[in-house]
């Protein structure tokens, strides 16, 4: 009970890179701190006052000096800010072949589904070696899907798709935490992820009585929904065809365009009207308050199945 | 008077000052005196400051265990939010300017009084009133949005007083701004014979930043506020997408403001700092000019950087590498200060009292706080500290051990020429040293726990973080304690205390040229300044002086 650890577990392949940059910064902040602190310590002895009557001469400043000590700050956080936002950079983009997820944060919960269909609630199983990409959103406040031993953090906005992604690169259980405050149970909104060899993963998904994979389900969704009326899979009459829409870029009634992503996708269901494609009738009604964020992502991994016969996760 | 004055015959105190003119409830609640308006300020502030520590110390109590077995879930969550509420919009942002510079400044330039002293009043009774709504808000069983309100939680989920707290924070921002006028108006007006902009002590300089902040970044946060308080009570979509709102909205207007608003809190006590630094090591300072123009760059530069709060709330990763960017430019002025205090001490003639103590402290832990800052604009380690202890300890080493060894510096300070007489040093020596230690075993750990991935605003956490937190819980008892025996020993010492004499440290600056305390209009005769700021090395003045305030 009484551990004491200071350094916490790598174990995603970002983890190191973002690791050897704060300890660059932990020795930086070392040498300065040591640095002033003797520096003050040291003149605070040397200089001490020894009588009352002493006047000591004024020094008015250094110009040579003044310039060194900006130009030698500045050029230390200079290095800092491209290293750190390199990485940034390099970690926001995920591989294409990743392995989608989806994460839906409510109070006080995480909800997971899985491209095959299983779902889990504050448990996230992955394989170790395999990029998995997250797709997020919030049923209500901002939360924010954190993972220590990877180093990733991301908020879950509601409204709007954030996404995230990682690599593991070591088995076992990390804490799975919601780091922006999101009202009373908020500390017990965690749970873990569970990192598994790619055998053991393979029998962990194959395991307990298979679902529907979630591009079925979004099928399934997109005839209930009648959606299908008007964006008949291959031609459209009324409303465009659906078929490779992700990455796509859609030209606009009125000018301009927009990429269509997630977050496009979102909004064309839950407010048609904020967007209309270029040469349709503004007649899709909308969707809003019909269907719950986890459908939605269902539709999503539907129509992104669409695209190509290798779509992801399949 | 002759400089030994001190030593050969008791100093005395003068017949009238400003505080046996009047007495009497009335003579103070009406007061146009901007000293008696200080101390006003200083009565209130320090209520705040107990009450926020009270808070405080439930939450450490909380933490030492980590189920959360003492405070429930919700109780937890209003103390973190009313420690937040308090400690900075009612204790630190108000603290240095309202009451010391209030005092000070007029005294300082060498003026009667602040340019509208009713307007000074007026800024007094607007920060109680929002400050008796924050109270009323407790009252009502308290708020639990944390004190940044996020959205939307707090404007279409929290069930507790948001509306009453809003309120607050918008009435305490008339405040601010009032006195971030008067101020500027004041130092651009009142001056004394002499006194040009480059004469200027360092403190004003340093309100005078503070100033231009209050005055341009108060009103964003207002707005920002009622908004909050429109979609909370009337449900209008401002921030609640299912409303119609965009919830980051509101992160970008609260962070314009607060994000300043540290800079509300700390430059203050840097102008302080400068000013113990000097006299303690009877120095002028190193760099005055640099001092002087770093303190309005990092006000200007301190609206620039707001987005560095937001690198994972889904802003692009552009927006997020310009607002780092921008970020490390802070750093610049905030080390050549540290750089500058540090050369002021070379072949200076260095005591060590009480407000010397603090402000030797203060370089250290500002110095520490600074660096990891830089943690925090590094883009990817944010990534993982953000929202954390790290995050916790960093704003607290440059608020508690930057602005508030400010403060302790300041008060002990000008105690003499406040109240007239000395507080105990040894006493003093005793307590700061006390805090220091305190202060970095409660706060040293919180990093480590911050790297190791704790988030913060946990009313319970998993079990290998204990260690850490029993020992941060040790340190703020110590804290506790030591910021409890200076309150005891300043109360004992205005009736107790040796008579101080006009200028106990043998500091230069127009406040110690007139008596202790001083009369109500300041100085008998308007001053004639004739010399630079920090004269040290010059010959004792005070004969000239002496005869001036009669
Ligand atoms: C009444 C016919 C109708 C129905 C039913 C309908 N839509 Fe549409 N949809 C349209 C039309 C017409 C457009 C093009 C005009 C526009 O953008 O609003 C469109 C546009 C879209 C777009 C944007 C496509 C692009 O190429 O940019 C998406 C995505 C979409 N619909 C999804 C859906 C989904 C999912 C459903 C079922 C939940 C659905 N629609 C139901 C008529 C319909
Ligand atoms: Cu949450
Ligand atoms: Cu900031």
């Amino acid at each position: 009970m009484w551990e004491f650890p200071l350094f916490p577990e790598q174990a995603s392949t970002i983890a190191g890179g973002v690791d050897s940059l704060y300890l660059f910064l932990v020795g930086l902040t070392a040498f300065f701190s040591v640095l002033i602190f003797t520096v003050i310590f040291v003149f605070a002895i040397i200089y001490r006052r020894r009588s009352d009557d002493e006047r000591p001469e004024a020094i008015e400043g250094s110009h040579a000096l003044e310039i060194f000590w900006s130009v030698v700050p500045f050029v230390i956080v200079m290095v800092i800010f491209t290293w750190g936002a390199s990485l940034y950079f390099r970690n926001a983009r995920s591989p294409d072949d990743a392995m989608e997820v989806n994460v839906v944060g409510k109070q006080w919960m995480w909800k997971i589904q899985h491209p095959e269909g299983r779902r889990e609630i504050n448990e996230l199983h992955v394989p170790i070696g395999r990029p998995v990409r997250l797709t997020m959103t919030s049923e209500d406040v901002i939360h924010s899907f954190y993972v220590p031993a990877f180093r990733i953090k991301m908020d879950v906005l509601p409204g709007r798709y954030t996404t995230a992604w990682f690599e593991a690169t070591k088995a076992g259980e990390f804490h799975l935490f919601c780091a922006e405050y999101c009202g009373t149970e908020h500390s017990k909104m965690g749970g873990k992820v569970v990192v598994l060899d790619p055998p053991a993963y393979e029998r962990w998904v194959g395991g307990e009585e298979q679902g529907e994979s979630l591009a079925d389900l979004g099928a399934r969704r997109f005839i209930e929904l009648r959606c299908e009326n008007c964006h008949y899979p291959g031609a459209g009459e009324r409303g465009p065809s659906l078929a490779g829409l992700f990455g796509r870029i859609v030209p606009l009634e009125g000018g301009g365009t927009v990429e269509a992503d997630e977050s496009y996708f979102r909004e064309s269901v839950l407010n048609p009207r904020a967007k209309v494609v270029a040469g349709f009738q503004p007649v899709m009604p909308t969707f809003q308050g019909q269907i719950s964020e986890e459908q939605l992502l269902e539709l999503i991994a539907y129509v992104r199945s669409l695209k190509a016969p290798q779509g992801e996760g399949r | 008077m002759s400089a030994l004055t001190g030593e050969d015959a008791p100093p005395q105190a003068p017949r009238q000052h400003y505080l046996n003119v009047t007495y009497g409830v009335r003579s103070w609640l009406l007061t146009l005196d901007h000293k008696r308006i200080g101390l006003l300020y200083l009565a209130s502030i320090t209520v705040f400051f107990l009450l926020g520590g009270m808070f405080a110390v439930m939450i450490r109590a909380e933490l030492v265990t980590p189920a959360g077995d003492l405070l429930q879930a919700e109780t937890y969550n209003k103390m973190f939010t009313m420690h937040g509420l308090v400690m900075v919009f009612f204790f630190l942002i108000p603290s240095i300017p309202a009451a010391l510079g209030n005092f000070l400044i007029p005294l300082m330039i060498g003026a009667r009084d602040l340019a509208f002293p009713r307007l000074n009043l007026l800024s007094w009774y607007v920060f109680i009133v929002g400050g008796l709504f924050t109270l009323f808000a407790v009252v009502q069983g308290g708020v639990d949005t944390g004190w940044t309100f996020y959205t939307p939680y707090s404007s279409t989920y929290s069930n507790s007083a948001v509306a009453a707290t809003a309120v607050g924070v918008f009435i305490t921002g008339f405040s601010s701004v009032l006195t971030g006028l008067n101020f500027i108006v004041t130092i651009h007006k009142m001056r004394a014979p002499g006194l040009t902009w480059f004469r200027l002590p360092l403190f004003v300089w340093a309100h005078y930043a503070t100033s231009l902040i209050m005055v341009l970044g108060t009103p964003v946060l207002t707005a920002a506020v009622v908004l909050v308080a429109l979609e909370h009570l009337l449900g209008i979509g401002i921030f609640d997408p299912k409303l119609g709102g965009d919830p980051v909205l509101f992160q970008h207007l609260f962070w314009f403001y607060s994000h300043p608003a540290v800079y509300i809190m700390i430059l203050p006590s840097m102008g302080v700092v400068s000013e113990v630094i000097s006299c303690f090591s009877r120095k002028r300072i190193f760099g005055y000019k640099v001092i002087a123009f770093s303190s309005l760059a990092i006000a200007v530069l301190g609206f620039l950087v707001w987005g560095h709060h937001m690198f994972v709330s889904g802003q692009s990763v552009y927006a997020g590498m310009i607002f780092s960017f921008l970020s490390f430019f802070v750093a610049i002025p905030s080390a050549i200060k540290v750089f500058n205090w540090t050369a002021t001490l070379y072949k200076g003639s260095i005591s060590y009292d009480t407000p010397m103590m603090y402000a030797m402290g203060f370089i250290g832990l500002f110095t520490i706080g600074g660096l990891t800052g830089l943690f925090l604009a590094s883009l990817a380690v944010d990534v993982h500290v953000h929202d954390t202890y790290f995050v916790v300890a960093h704003f607290h080493y440059i608020m508690v051990g930057g602005a508030l060894m400010g403060y302790m510096a300041a008060i002990h300070f000008w105690w003499p020429k406040i109240s007239g007489r000395m507080y105990p040093e040894g006493w003093g020596r005793f307590s700061a040293l006390v805090i220091f230690i305190g202060f970095n075993l409660t706060f040293f750990p919180q990093f480590i726990l911050g790297y190791l991935g704790m988030p913060r605003r946990y009313h319970a956490y998993p079990d290998e973080f204990q260690v850490l937190n029993v020992m941060s819980t040790a340190g703020a008892t110590i804290l506790g304690v030591g910021y409890l025996i200076p309150l005891i020993y300043l109360i004992w010492s205005m009736r107790y205390g040796p008579r101080a004499g006009s200028n106990p440290w043998k500091a230069k600056g127009l406040e110690w040229e007139t008596t202790s305390p001083p009369p109500t209009e300041n100085f008998l005769t308007t001053p004639l300044v004739t010399e630079e700021a920090y004269a040290y090395a010059a010959p004792d003045v005070e004969e000239q002086e002496g005869a001036r305030v009669g």
